[in-house]
C-alpha cells in the first residue's frame, strides 16, 4: 500500500474532491501556514468550484482566500475565529451567503454529531510518516499540540496528510494515527516558523495592564477557588499572561498544588507546571516556544484534542472541570454579554475560540479588559455581537473597578470583603463615558454576513453587512 | 502621607487618565520637560481637563510648571491650573529663597482673580541646581506655602559637571544638607527619581538609601517602580508593633508617675516616642504595615 503521492495537486485529485463538497483545515500552525493557501490554489486550478471551507481559524496569511471567494471557488465558510484581510472581506458581504462561527467546542461536537459534514480534511503535520502517523511536536515547523485536527481525521470522508517532514516509518508519539490517513504529500515547508510561534510569548509591561493582572489574581484569590486540585486556563494577552504570573507568586507563597493548566498553552503556563502550581497541563494548542518544548519533552504537559477540550456533546469535556478562566473582551454590556467577534465599525476581527465554551465550563469566568479602548467604552448598554452569553460571565475586572454579575452575589461578597474595588457595571460605563463621551450608535445595513452559533448549536447573534 | 510621587507627561491622555490606580500618593503632572515648547498650550489644556473631569481619588493631585524665565511659560501654567485647586505646584530650578517668593506672590495673584483663599495651593520647590542645593534651607523657610522640597539629580549633576551614577555618590552631599535644611524648616523631603526603569532590584536600594538618609519619599518617572517605594517607605509590621510597645509602656509610666521607662534594656526618651508615633500615624493611612 502505499499512501504517498507527489503533489497537493494529486491529493486533491485522488481524495475525489468535485463542486459542492466541504474541505476542512486546522489552525495550528496560525500565522505562518501555508497549507490553506496550497490547497485551494490546487482546487483552482483543478477547476473546482462551490468549495465549503471549514477551518479552525483563519488568520492575516490566509488573505488570498478573498479572491477564491471572489471566483467562486469557495462560496461557504465555517470556522471559529477569523482576523485580517478575510473577516474585513467578510463584513462587507463578499460571500453571498452568510458564514458560519462556531466556538471551539462546538466545531468538533458538530463534525462528530454529523452536523458539519466533512468530506476532505486537509492535515497540515510538521512530522509523517509515508502511512500519515503523524505530530506536531517535531520537525522545522513544529506547532506543539494538533489539538484542533483530531476530529477532522476521524470523522472526514478522506484525510490527507500534508508534511515538510516526511520520517521513517513508524514515527514515535505521533498525535494522529494512520487509521484515520488516506493520502500523504511531502512538500517543501507547510508554513513559516515565524508565524507559526512566537519565540517567547512577554507579560504587559504596561502599568495599566500590570493593574488589571493585579487585580485579576487578587479576585482568584478572593473566589475562595484557589485551593489545592485549583483548575486555570489563561489568554496569552498580555494582561491575562501577567495574572498568571502574579496567581502563580500567590500559589508558591500559599504552598497551593493546582490540579491543570489548560487552553493555548505559553511559557508562562509551563513555568507554573514547572514551579508546582499544576499537576500537568491539557493544551489543545501551543503559542510559543516554551510550550512547544514542553509538549514534547514533559509527560505531564498533555495533548488533548479539541473535543476533550471542551465538547459541549461530550460525556465530559476538560471544561466541565474548570475552576477559573481568564478571558478577553472587545465589548461587554451592562448584562455582562461579551463581543469578541466585531470590533466598533462592526467588522469581524475575532470570533468566540473558546470563549463561549470555557465561560460556560468554569466555575468563575473573568474578563479583563481595560474600561476603555481608542476612546471609547468598553462597558456599553448593548454589544455589537453577543459572543458569550452574560449568564456564563461572572465578573469583569477593568484598571478602574470591578464589576460583578448580579447572579453572584456571593462572590460580589467575597470581593468586597477582601477590600477590591468593586463597583457596579453600570458606575463603570458611566465612569467610562465620563471621559469618552456616548459615542453615535452605528449603523449598519440589513444583510447577514455571519450566524454566530453558540456552542450548542442554537444562532445566538447574526452579524450585518458594514456599510461601505 | 506621600511615599511615593509619579511624574506623569501632562501630553499623555493615556497616562493621564490613569494616574489614579497606579499606586501612587502623589502624581506630578508634568508642564515643564516632558512637553515640548510647541506643546505647552496643549499639554495645559489636557492637564486642565484631566483635573477638572477626572477623580483622582485619594491621590494628591502636584503640577510641575515651567521654570521661572522670560518665556513667561510659567505665568501661564499657573493660570491655567491654580483655579483647579492642585495640592501643590512644583516650581523647577529653584535657587533662593526670592525665587520661590516670586512664585508664591504670582500664585497669590491669581488665587485672588479667581476668588480663592490666598495660600490654598502649597509648594514643593524642586531644587536641582547647585545654587539651589547651598541655598536649600532658606528656600525651605522662604514662603509658608513651602511643605515640602524635592531634589533633582539629573540636572544637578550636569551643573555640577559630573556623571550621574546609579550608586549615587556624587549626589551623596547634597542628599545630606537637603535633608538637614528641610528637617530644620520642619518640612518634607524627597529623593530624586531612579531612572533605569528596568531595574527593580536598583529601584528598591536607591530607595532604602533615600530612606536611611531621612527622605519622607521618592518620586518616580515610571508606574513600575511605584510599588518598591511604597514599599520601602512604609512602616514594617515589625516596626508598627515596636511602636505601639512605646506608647503602652508611656502610657504605663505615666499612670504610675514615673519619670524615665526603658523597653527592652533601651531608654525611652521623647524622640522614640515621636518617631512612634509617626509609625502609627502613616500605618493608619495605608491601612497596615508591610513585610520586612
Amino acid at each position: 500500500m502505499n499512501k504517498l503521492v507527489s503533489s497537493v495537486k494529486e491529493a486533491v485529485r485522488l481524495s475525489g474532491l468535485k463542486d459542492g463538497m466541504t474541505i476542512s483545515f486546522h489552525h495550528h500552525l496560525r500565522n505562518g501556514d501555508f497549507v490553506l493557501n496550497m490547497v485551494l490554489e490546487a482546487a483552482a486550478e483543478l477547476g473546482i468550484k462551490d468549495l465549503t471551507v471549514n477551518a479552525s481559524s483563519l488568520f492575516e496569511i490566509h488573505a488570498p482566500l478573498v479572491e477564491h471567494i471572489r471566483n467562486g471557488v469557495v462560496t461557504g465558510l465555517e470556522t471559529d475565529y477569523m482576523s485580517g484581510t478575510v473577516g474585513r472581506a467578510i463584513s462587507e458581504g463578499v460571500l453571498a451567503k452568510p458564514m458560519v462561527f462556531r466556538s471551539h467546542g462546538g466545531r468538533p461536537a458538530d463534525i462528530e454529531s454529523g452536523q458539519s459534514p466533512i468530506d476532505v480534511a486537509f492535515i497540515a503535520a510538521p512530522t509523517s510518516d509515508n502511512m500519515g502517523n503523524c505530530s506536531g511536536k517535531y520537525g522545522p515547523s513544529a506547532c506543539g499540540s494538533l489539538g484542533y485536527a483530531f476530529a477532522d481525521a476521524m470523522y472526514a470522508k478522506k484525510v490527507v496528510v500534508i508534511t515538510d517532514n516526511l520520517v521513517d516509518y513508524p514515527l514515535h508519539d505521533f498525535s494522529i494515527p494512520e487509521i484515520y490517513v488516506d493520502y500523504v504529500v511531502q512538500v517543501d515547508r507547510i508554513g513559516d516558523p515565524a508565524g507559526i510561534v512566537s519565540g517567547t510569548t512577554r507579560i504587559t509591561r504596561d502599568p495599566v495592564g500590570l493593574v488589571m493582572a493585579d487585580y485579576a489574581a487578587k479576585v482568584i484569590d478572593a473566589s475562595g477557588l484557589l485551593k489545592d486540585g485549583f483548575s486555570f486556563q489563561t489568554g496569552a494577552g498580555g494582561a491575562s499572561l501577567a495574572a498568571a504570573k502574579y496567581l502563580k507568586d500567590i500559589m508558591l507563597r500559599k504552598n497551593i498544588k493546582g490540579s491543570y493548566g489548560m487552553g493555548g498553552i505559553t511559557g508562562y503556563m509551563v513555568d507554573m507546571l514547572n514551579a508546582g502550581c499544576f499537576q500537568s497541563l491539557l493544551d489543545v494548542q501551543c503559542f510559543d516556544l516554551g510550550a512547544v518544548q514542553s509538549i514534547r519533552e514533559n509527560p505531564a504537559h498533555m495533548e488533548v484534542s479539541a473535543s476533550h477540550y471542551a465538547s459541549p456533546i461530550a460525556k465530559s469535556a476538560a471544561v466541565d472541570s474548570l475552576d477559573v478562566v481568564i478571558l478577553g473582551a472587545t465589548q461587554i454590556d451592562t448584562d455582562f454579554n461579551v463581543n469578541v467577534h466585531t470590533d466598533s465599525n462592526g467588522y469581524i476581527m475575532g470570533g468566540s475560540g473558546g470563549h463561549s465554551d470555557t465561560a460556560a465550563g468554569a466555575k468563575m469566568a473573568m474578563i479583563i479588559a481595560p474600561l476603555s479602548r481608542a476612546r471609547l467604552s468598553i462597558v456599553v448598554d448593548h454589544v455589537l455581537t453577543v459572543s458569550t452569553p452574560g449568564s456564563t460571565v461572572d465578573v469583569l475586572v477593568t484598571q478602574k473597578g470591578i464589576a460583578v454579575n448580579p447572579a453572584r452575589g456571593d462572590l460580589r461578597e467575597q470581593l468586597v470583603a477582601a477590600g477590591l474595588p468593586v463597583v457596579d457595571i453600570h458606575e463603570l460605563k458611566a465612569r467610562a463615558e465620563k471621559l469618552t463621551g456616548i459615542p453615535r450608535p452605528l449603523e449598519l445595513g440589513d444583510r447577514v454576513v455571519a450566524d454566530v452559533r453558540y456552542r450548542d448549536g442554537s444562532i445566538i447573534d447574526h452579524i450585518y453587512q458594514v456599510r461601505s | 502621607m506621600r511615599r511615593s510621587m509619579l511624574f506623569l507627561p501632562g501630553n499623555n491622555p493615556n497616562m493621564l487618565q490613569n494616574g489614579d490606580i497606579l499606586g501612587a500618593d502623589a502624581i506630578i503632572l508634568d508642564l515643564e520637560d516632558a512637553v515640548s515648547p510647541d506643546e505647552k498650550d496643549a499639554a495645559r489644556i489636557l492637564v486642565r481637563n484631566a483635573i477638572r473631569t477626572l477623580d483622582y481619588q485619594g491621590c494628591e493631585i502636584i503640577i510641575r510648571i515651567n521654570a521661572v524665565d522670560d518665556t513667561g511659560f510659567w505665568k501661564e501654567d499657573l493660570d491655567e491650573v491654580i483655579p483647579l485647586k492642585p495640592d501643590l505646584i512644583m516650581p523647577t530650578k529653584v535657587s533662593g529663597a526670592e525665587y520661590v517668593r516670586q512664585v508664591s506672590r504670582y500664585m497669590e495673584e491669581v488665587e485672588r482673580r479667581n476668588g480663592m483663599e490666598p495660600g490654598t495651593v502649597k509648594l514643593i520647590p524642586l531644587i536641582e541646581t547647585t545654587l539651589g542645593v547651598e541655598n536649600a534651607f532658606e528656600i525651605a523657610r522662604s514662603d509658608p506655602r513651602v511643605v515640602a522640597m524635592f531634589l533633582g539629580a539629573e540636572d544637578l549633576t550636569a551643573d555640577m559637571r559630573c556623571v550621574r551614577t546609579k550608586e549615587g555618590s556624587e549626589i551623596a552631599y547634597a542628599r545630606s544638607r537637603m535633608v538637614s535644611a528641610a528637617r530644620a524648616a520642619e518640612i518634607d523631603v524627597y529623593d530624586t527619581p531612579f531612572t533605569d526603569v528596568n531595574d527593580d532590584e536598583g529601584l528598591v536600594a536607591d530607595a532604602r538609601l533615600a530612606k536611611s538618609l531621612g527622605f519622607s519619599g521618592k518620586a518616580s518617572i515610571s508606574p513600575r517602580h511605584v510599588s518598591g517605594i511604597n514599599q520601602v517607605f512604609s512602616p514594617t509590621e515589625k516596626e508598627i508593633a515596636y511602636a505601639r510597645e512605646v506608647l503602652a509602656i508611656i502610657e504605663e509610666a505615666k499612670a504610675q508617675g514615673k519619670g524615665a521607662v526603658s523597653l527592652h534594656g533601651k531608654m525611652i526618651d521623647k524622640p522614640i516616642v515621636t518617631r512612634a508615633q509617626q509609625v502609627l500615624a502613616m500605618a493608619a493611612a495605608i491601612g497596615g504595615g508591610v513585610q520586612a
